[in-house]
């Protein structure tokens, strides 16, 4: 298999772009993570779903750059509703998170059942947005999934600096002068890139693990953020690669839930057994501290 | 050269309800600045709105004679510690440099100078040999004394301080006011909201006392009087009233007058 990897055309775009999502979602999942809004994420990825479905009913296309451009419009529009809801009302992030989360994956649901029931011969396959399948990978969607991934991560290596500001201590941030609202934007607006590029690998129910998966079980390795955020590109690429592949093996699988089965391993191994913050060390400690105190 | 802030009918608003109202105050150059006020009266709200992270209603603020957005090389600022998350991952020396982001500017990474400077600040505050410490693993105090560096990296001529005393230990406690009268000496102008009525006039030599409205601003011989404070605590505050009732009969007997009762108590 391991060969088939560089021969193989449909193995090499479901690794090479299982990879990319990895990596993407891992960096950015850490700020997001840092930041308390790992269910962002979530809300975004499932408020793709209507986007997708309203471009191909506008176009009749469905070429990746046109649903990608819908996902992201609708996910943009999501985290818009988002902030004005949080600022005009009185109910808290989670609440509101909540609500535009179920609004807008529930129309997205409507809209895909009238478009398969539309009967043309062209609406087949817009439900793998839902669960992820990604064998449908053309090497033309591992181009554009590249192109969206190097400029995210581009920036995101550029503000390395200022993101970081910004998840420690946004207020001090500000009185620096670095524009604390404009730079949550951009980073959320990263996020939404990070999802578009998971659509088709993962899905959009399940997409917010890829972003918070990595991150969590980075941060048990190490107490440096910039280690961190290259450990959950490591961990997500990983568990993206062996997921989909799995997938791909065992004919029609779902890829979105194998490769979060493989990031769950990654993430319970890294709860339990890191070295500084794992569960398992955490009982050890205790019981030496326990027999130490009752031998004095 | 004009005063390091002059604030002029500042009024500031959460939704419909006033923090701050028609607030009026100038801060002379090379002075230590308490403010002080109950629960609510818009201490942190008053040091947020001159850094432009409050929404101001009415008013303005300037800093040495300029709108703050033109003289932020010339701020620092201490946040409240509680205001961040300390299991994020980094360390100490880390977060000191972080006050020289400002110099730095857009995109351009901290180097060996940023370095050395945060180091310097570290040692400071007595934390040089703490400065790979994840902080978390800091004690209260510690990483008190770790904001406080960061905003001596701002080398700034003003310094905004909120509540740099609470929850910390006997030590910081020292540090931080030797720090602050060592700023002093070299000129600089810091500004604290303050919480302890017993440590203020140890500790401070100016006073504003804020309840929502400015109640007295000035010099503490003059300002710290039992009619200010029962106004700024609205004569709820039985504690406040007898705090300063010491103080008078201290400065009947003198700068170095003993507080007999004191003496008793303890």
């Amino acid at each position: 298999m391991l060969i088939e990897l560089f021969t193989d055309y449909t193995l090499r775009n479901v690794a090479l772009g299982s990879a990319l999502l990895g990596i993407v979602s891992g960096a950015l999942g850490c700020f997001a993570v840092l930041r308390r809004q790992g269910l962002l994420g979530d809300a975004l990825a499932h408020a793709a779903l209507p986007g997708i479905c309203v471009a191909f009913l506008l176009t009749g296309s469905k070429a990746p750059l046109v649903l990608l451009i819908g996902a992201a419009l609708a996910g943009w529009l999501a985290t818009l509703l988002l902030l004005t809801v949080v600022r005009e009302t009185r109910l808290s992030t989670d609440s509101a998170l909540a609500i535009v989360l179920s609004t807008f994956f529930g129309f997205g649901i409507v809209l895909l059942t009238f478009i398969s029931r539309s009967g043309s011969a062209n609406q087949a396959g817009l439900d793998k947005f839902l669960f992820g399948q990604a064998a449908t990978l053309v090497a033309e969607d591992v181009q554009t999934m590249g192109l969206l991934g190097a400029a995210a991560l581009l920036i995101l290596a550029a503000l390395h600096k200022e993101f970081k500001l910004l998840a420690f201590d946004a207020e001090f941030a500000a009185s620096l002068g670095f524009p604390a609202r404009g730079l949550s934007v951009l980073l959320t607006s990263l996020i939404v890139i990070a999802i578009v590029i998971g659509l088709q690998t993962v899905g959009v129910v399940l997409m917010a693990a890829m972003l918070v998966g990595p991150a969590v079980a980075a941060r048990q390795w190490t107490n440096r953020l910039g280690v961190m955020v290259m450990l959950a590109a490591v961990f997500g690429a990983a568990s993206g690669v062996s997921g989909a592949l799995i997938s791909v093996s065992e004919a029609n699988t779902p890829t979105g839930p194998v490769i979060i089965l493989s990031l769950t391993v990654i993430v319970l191994g890294s709860l339990f057994f890191a070295p500084a913050r794992g569960l398992v060390w955490d009982a050890i400690r205790r019981r030496q501290q326990r027999a130490e105190r009752l031998s004095d | 050269m004009s005063n390091p802030v002059e604030i002029r009918d500042l009024t500031v608003s959460y939704r419909d309800k006033p923090a701050l109202w028609d607030i009026d105050l100038s801060i002379p150059a090379g002075r230590l600045v308490a403010i002080i006020g109950p629960n609510g009266a818009g201490k942190s709200t008053l040091i947020k709105a001159v850094l432009g992270l409050a929404p101001v209603v009415a008013g303005t603020v300037s800093i040495f004679g300029a709108p703050y957005a033109e003289r932020r090389r010339m701020v620092g600022y201490v946040p409240q510690r509680s205001s961040v998350d300390w299991d994020f991952p980094t360390h100490a020396l880390d977060v000191v440099m972080m006050g020289a982001y400002g110099q730095l500017g857009w995109v351009k990474r901290p180097g060996k100078t940023q370095r050395e400077l945060a180091m310097r600040c570290l040692e400071q505050v007595g934390m040089a040999d703490l400065a790979d410490r994840q902080i978390s693993q800091l004690s209260g105090g510690q990483q008190q004394r770790v904001f406080l560096a960061r905003a001596l990296a701002q080398d700034a001529q003003l310094y905004f301080m909120d509540e740099p005393f609470v929850g910390v230990d006997a030590v910081t406690e020292r540090a931080i006011v030797n720090l602050l009268r060592d700023l002093r000496a070299r000129g600089k102008t810091v500004v604290c909201v303050h919480h302890d009525l017993d440590s203020a006039p140890e500790y401070f030599d100016w006073l504003a006392l804020l309840n929502v409205r400015l109640i007295a601003a000035g010099p503490f011989e003059i300002t710290f009087t039992s009619d200010n404070l029962r106004k700024t605590y609205g004569g709820t505050m039985g504690a406040a009233i007898r705090h300063i009732e010491h103080f008078e009969e201290d400065r009947r007997a003198g700068p170095m007058g003993l507080r007999s009762e004191d003496e008793v108590r303890c």
